[in-house]
């Protein structure tokens, strides 16, 4: 004679832990395709599937552009021109800083921010503004936060960007090759590519690059829209962004915004390749030097001082 | 030998790994012809005494220096130094070296400047007449690299416009001023938090 199963009520203990641990399952099932129901599913799909940058036909381009104005007016408000602007032949850009008369007072900075389309809560900008003691070029004992009439004695400024270094370390450390040096040298993300993991942004001897922490705040009638996909278009949440020269102004032929705003003209932006540009000027006449020479970047950003 | 060889090897390997990381620089190109111009532009109401009186558009009127000094308001002599001044003109700052106001006022045609060598110059070549102590700068602005510009770095595809020193330095006090700066950063890590050294 065999043993009756433990029962309660004909239920048997097994058959109620099998209950339980289905529950369970399907509760964490749920949870975890919660946020699924926050896709729109109609644009979220196309740019799920969306190809590299440097995969996509004109085409396929096209498409992509409508649908980021599309999203942009509809997240935003804004009506904007998003434009796929390409190299231009012939052209490699350069940068250059004169330190004697930077007077340190951030409206480079300011002028990014607004050009840029950053989060406006964060203040976020491509460039910082260092302030530095005079004797001294260690990047990492530079003032970012000063907060004082400037420029003060026995101080000079030094704005950081993106150096569009020629031996990048973001590049080469990016494990999708989201981000690479465009053949006028100007180092560049797809947005849409980047998966976020931050390597670059510990690559950068800089501190060139930021990262998107939360989806950038701005406010409809304050969004540039003039923009690129390479460069000012908004960008999503959880990606890497960086100074790309302006590329939307530069590679049709005008100056960056930062340059724009100084008041000083201690910046300096032109063809590498064209002789009688100011950035070659710069080059042949002053003694310019780049930020830590010997971790073999070769950066495009050239500081000098005037004596 | 097969030391030689495994240096070879490795020098090789090395160098390709190098070339790998490099960036290929095109060689130089020609200049595009410029299609727009370069502009340098004076301050607005430049050239004129503010006479604190405003026309009925509510604009500041202004008025030529020849307006009170043909008619002799300014004196007899003509003044070199700030001390001299009796009336117009004491509420100026005037820390520019040792120069004095016959230095770049030409004494006899009020509405023009004078060189140092004695030369009249019209009002608006302040370039010139600054150049003639801070040459340096005035080549610096020459080749792009001092002065606040606009515009377009490829003058075949745009215009540029340039400011002139009037903008930034006051003449008779032209030292940069000092300036609170604007836009202070709100890094999530720059918070007053004690930091490591």
């Amino acid at each position: 004679m065999t043993e009756k199963p433990n029962t309660v009520g004909g239920v048997t203990r097994r058959d109620a832990m099998k209950v339980f641990g289905a529950t369970l399952g399907a509760a964490a099932f749920a949870r975890a395709l919660a946020p699924l129901q926050e896709w729109d599913a109609s644009s979220d799909f196309d740019s799920f599937v969306q190809k590299h940058y440097k995969e996509l036909t004109p085409s396929d381009m096209e498409r992509v552009l409508e649908r980021l104005t599309h999203s942009t007016k509809e997240e935003y408000g804004a009506d904007v021109t998003i434009k796929d602007v390409k190299p231009l032949d012939g052209v490699q850009y350069g940068y250059a800083l004169n330190l004697s008369i930077c007077i340190g007072c951030r409206k480079c900075a300011e002028a990014c921010h607004k050009e840029n389309n950053h989060d406006r809560t964060t203040n976020n900008s491509y460039i910082r503004v260092l302030e530095m003691e005079q004797g001294s070029i260690d990047l990492e004992r530079g003032n970012s936060t000063y907060e004082h009439p400037v420029p003060q004695p026995n101080r000079y400024y030094m704005p950081v960007q993106c150096q569009q270094c020629d031996n990048p370390p973001c590049v080469h450390v990016c494990p999708v090759q989201a981000t690479w040096k465009e053949k006028d040298g100007i180092v560049v993300v797809d947005y849409n590519w980047c998966i976020g993991c931050r390597y670059c942004e510990a690559a950068c001897p800089y501190h060139a690059r930021r990262f998107n922490w939360a989806k950038p705040e701005i406010p409809a009638e304050e969004i540039n829209p003039v923009q690129a996909y390479l460069s000012n278009r908004i960008r999503p949440q959880g990606v890497v962004e960086k100074c790309h020269f302006c590329l939307h102004r530069t590679r049709e032929g005008r100056l960056p915004a930062c340059l724009e705003a100084c008041p000083t003209g201690a910046r300096v932006f032109g063809n590498l390749l064209d002789p009688n540009s100011e950035i070659r000027k710069v080059l042949a006449t002053k003694r310019v030097f780049v930020l830590k020479e010997e971790l073999g970047t070769r950066p495009r950003f050239f500081y000098f001082f005037d004596k | 030998m097969f030391t030689r060889v495994f240096c070879t090897l490795i020098c090789l390997f090395g160098i390709s790994s190098c070339q790998k990381d490099t960036f290929s620089t095109a060689e130089d190109v020609p200049t595009p012809a410029p299609k727009f111009a370069t502009t340098v532009v004076l301050p607005s109401a430049f050239g004129q005494v503010n006479t604190e009186q405003k026309d009925i558009r509510g604009q500041t009127i202004g008025v030529a220096c020849s307006t009170c000094h043909e008619m002799g308001l300014g004196g007899d002599v003509p003044a070199r130094k700030a001390h001299e001044l009796q009336g117009f003109h004491k509420d100026m700052v005037f820390s520019h070296g040792t120069l004095d106001c016959q230095s770049c006022h030409h004494p006899e045609d009020r509405d023009r400047l004078r060189l140092a060598n004695g030369e009249s110059l019209a009002l608006a070549d302040t370039l010139q007449l600054c150049g003639q102590c801070h040459g340096a700068k005035l080549r610096d602005f020459n080749d792009g690299a001092h002065g606040g510009m606009n515009g377009y770095w490829d003058l075949s595809k745009g215009p540029r416009t340039r400011m002139s020193c009037m903008h930034c330095h006051d003449v008779h006090a032209p030292a940069f001023p000092q300036g609170m700066p604007v836009f202070p950063p709100k890094d999530r890590f720059l918070t007053n938090e004690p930091q490591h050294d």
